[in-house]
């Protein structure tokens, strides 16, 4: 166990140092420099920005520069507006941590849910709803719901505000982004719940006369949640992503309007800068998913 | 008892001529009543049609591919041409609903008698008619996911056929590789090489790469690196699994090279599952596309796709509603069938599945 930890903790590492070698190189591959401007600068004032980021450096002492700057917690200067990007990661991602959290607790909460009853209630009508309305989300984009719920629940209806920063309304970007992976969640709950079902034990506890709400909950849904874990991983990368999209569509302002607003800017130290955070949460989230579904689930073997 | 031969005893090897007699044609006959031989293809494919979900979707993506080859003959309208009446270019033609005509158009029509084709889904903001702009944006979208596809696929199945064959060292390296492609977030980093490649990449114009925009390379260079990853840990456990048979060892020891083992003995043994995951890939390409078409990352303009066409719907939303609608209902519908398709060839063509 302590040897796998290891090895996951060090792979995570490295993906890490590749996500931040691939973000550095692919942003230095851009023709011109930051300081290209329509208006020319003077050669002093080229030289002394230069030598304030370090511009005249070899290429490989700049990443030295910049890896040890992000240990540090440095992620250089926006180039559209100058300030920190430290400080505009810090105030906007805490919105966008507690959309996502909001969206993946709903997602893991109803979906579980969803596929467990759709799994008891095998083949009866209520099973055909589920499969129909889980089927027919995974293939909306994010997006198109998005503006149908902006349009429909906040143009139309006026039964939700629009999004402002005093007054913030989490109902409509947490279901537009939470639809998909709650979608997902349900088949795969549902798949396992039958999986669970079907075993041996379920059948000893029915004979030795266990209730049929102990088995449901103690011995089936427990089991059935595992498939659910390893899931949980890559959907926070999807849930990330597809934040983007969604807080631009309401005008929320965390990481994900940031980055598209960087990426139609060409603000590079930004993209850059947002790329690896976003990529270090995934990797993180990846690896304690996968932690704890070793660790749930003993009959796995480690590596 | 007229027996024409007479009563034997049991220890004479007297021979009973009447089983020495030709067989009659009608005793022929029943020696054929074996059923036709199947083959396996043959056999997945009544499983798959017997799946009404499957047949729906393969009806519903017969239409769509259908339209999208033949409508564009029969429609007189260009997806980057703003509408004309009478050589002259209608300024009140923007935004129609479907199915109307604009002012210039009826007093044309009016004057000359002549029945102009109408606005199917009504027009955009630039007065360009909008049924051909989706057909078109469909085109793209299908293309995309078709071609990265094929890119995953080909890419996916040398990388995994070399790792699983070889096994050992090889494999090892190889799959290590593997995991840490798996583990990068593979959206980021296709924004982060289109934002980069549209600066670096420039194309001849005229040309079809030039026409689609340097995003859409991206895309695909991005797919190329990173989404054959799965199907290569996919074919490398196929390959692990087929290689162990017996036929395998019989063509190595009459001395067949690797490259002809892989290509003609165990490649064709995984068939299904490569064409089931390449069916379950398109879907993730075009929603890809379309995701990275609504951040402003996708084909340039004025060629729409439909997440470009979608993004485009959100200004006049209010108004236009009609305008998201049709690209939205489309990349469904497209997606929606393709997934079920894949399920459907899932279940037809995987004997681990076999109820």
């Amino acid at each position: 166990m302590f040897r796998y930890i290891i090895k996951r903790v060090l792979l995570a590492i490295l993906t890490v140092f590749i996500i931040c070698t691939i973000t550095f190189f692919t942003m230095h591959a851009v023709p011109g420099g930051p300081f290209n401007r329509e208006k020319a600068l003077s050669e002093a004032t080229i030289q002394a920005l230069n030598e304030r980021y370090h511009l005249d450096e070899p290429l490989l002492t700049q990443f030295g520069l910049y890896m040890k700057g992000l240990l540090q917690g440095d992620f250089g200067v926006s180039l559209k507006n100058g300030r920190e990007i430290s400080n505009i990661i810090g105030e906007s991602f805490p919105i966008s941590a507690k959309l996502g959290l909001m969206a993946m607790g709903l997602a893991l909460l109803l979906g579980t849910v969803f596929g467990s009853v759709a799994a008891l209630k095998r083949n009866k009508f209520i099973d055909r709803v589920i499969v129909f309305l889980s089927t027919l989300f995974t293939a909306v984009p994010s997006f198109i719901l998005a503006t149908l719920l902006l349009y429909i629940f906040c143009n139309k209806l006026g039964w939700f505000p629009v999004w402002s920063v005093d007054k913030p309304s989490y109902v409509l970007p947490v279901i537009a982004l939470s639809a998909y992976p709650m979608a997902y969640v349900t088949r795969l709950s549902k798949t396992s719940m039958l999986d669970a079902l079907s075993q041996d034990y379920i059948r000893t506890a029915k004979a030795k006369g266990v209730s049929k709400w102990l088995i449901i909950f103690k011995h089936a849904l427990r089991n059935s949640l595992i498939p659910v874990i390893t899931y949980a991983g890559p959907q926070i990368a999807y849930i990330i992503t597809g934040s983007m999209v969604i807080e631009t569509i309401f005008t929320v302002g965390g990481i994900g309007s940031k980055f598209v607003t960087a990426i139609n800017d060409r603000d590079y130290p930004l993209i850059m800068a947002t790329t690896v955070f976003l990529a270090t949460i995934m990797v993180i989230a990846n690896l304690i998913c996968d932690l704890l579904y070793k660790a749930v689930d003993p009959r796995i073997k480690y590596e | 008892m007229d027996d024409k031969f007479p009563k034997k005893n049991i220890l004479s090897t007297q021979i009973d001529l009447s089983k020495f007699e030709p067989a009659t044609d009608d005793e022929k006959r029943q020696q054929d009543v074996m059923s036709e031989s199947t083959t396996f293809f043959k056999d997945g494919m009544r499983r798959l049609m017997k799946n009404p979900l499957a047949v729906l979707s393969i009806i519903i993506l017969g239409i769509i591919l259908l339209t999208i080859v033949f409508a564009p003959m029969f429609v007189p309208y260009d997806y980057d041409e703003m509408i004309k009446v009478n050589g002259k270019k209608d300024k009140s033609c923007n935004n129609l609903a479907p199915f109307t005509y604009s002012e210039n158009e009826m007093a044309y029509m009016e004057k000359t008698g002549e029945k102009l084709f109408p606005h199917i889904f009504g027009t955009d903001e630039l007065g360009r008619d909008y049924f051909v702009r989706v057909i078109y944006g469909t085109r793209i979208s299908l293309l995309v996911g078709v071609f990265a596809s094929i890119i995953v696929l080909i890419i996916g199945m040398l990388y995994g056929s070399i790792s699983g064959y070889f096994g050992g060292k090889v494999d090892l390296i190889m799959m290590r590789i593997v995991d840490i492609i798996y583990s990068l977030p593979d959206m980021l980093i296709i924004i982060l090489l289109s934002v980069v490649l549209n600066q670096i990449i420039t194309f001849k114009p005229g040309s079809l790469l030039s026409e689609l925009g340097t995003n859409m390379i991206s895309i695909f260079i991005v797919f190329g690196m990173l989404y054959w990853v799965s199907m290569a840990r996919l074919i490398r456990g196929q390959i692990l699994s087929i290689k162990e048979n017996e036929y395998i060892l019989a063509a190595r020891s009459i001395g067949a090279k690797p490259g002809r083992i892989i290509g003609k003995h165990i490649l064709p043994n995984c068939l299904s599952v490569i064409i089931i995951s390449t069916a379950l890939q398109v879907p993730s390409a075009i929603f890809t596309e379309s995701y990275l078409s609504f951040i402003g990352l996708g084909v340039k303009a004025p060629m729409p796709s439909l997440g470009s066409l979608a993004n485009a719907a959100r200004n006049g939303l209010e108004f236009y509603p009609y305008k998201l609608i049709f690209p939205a209902i489309v990349i469904c519908l497209i997606v929606l069938s393709l997934n079920l398709l894949g399920d459907g060839l899932r279940d037809a063509f995987d004997p681990k599945l076999k109820r």
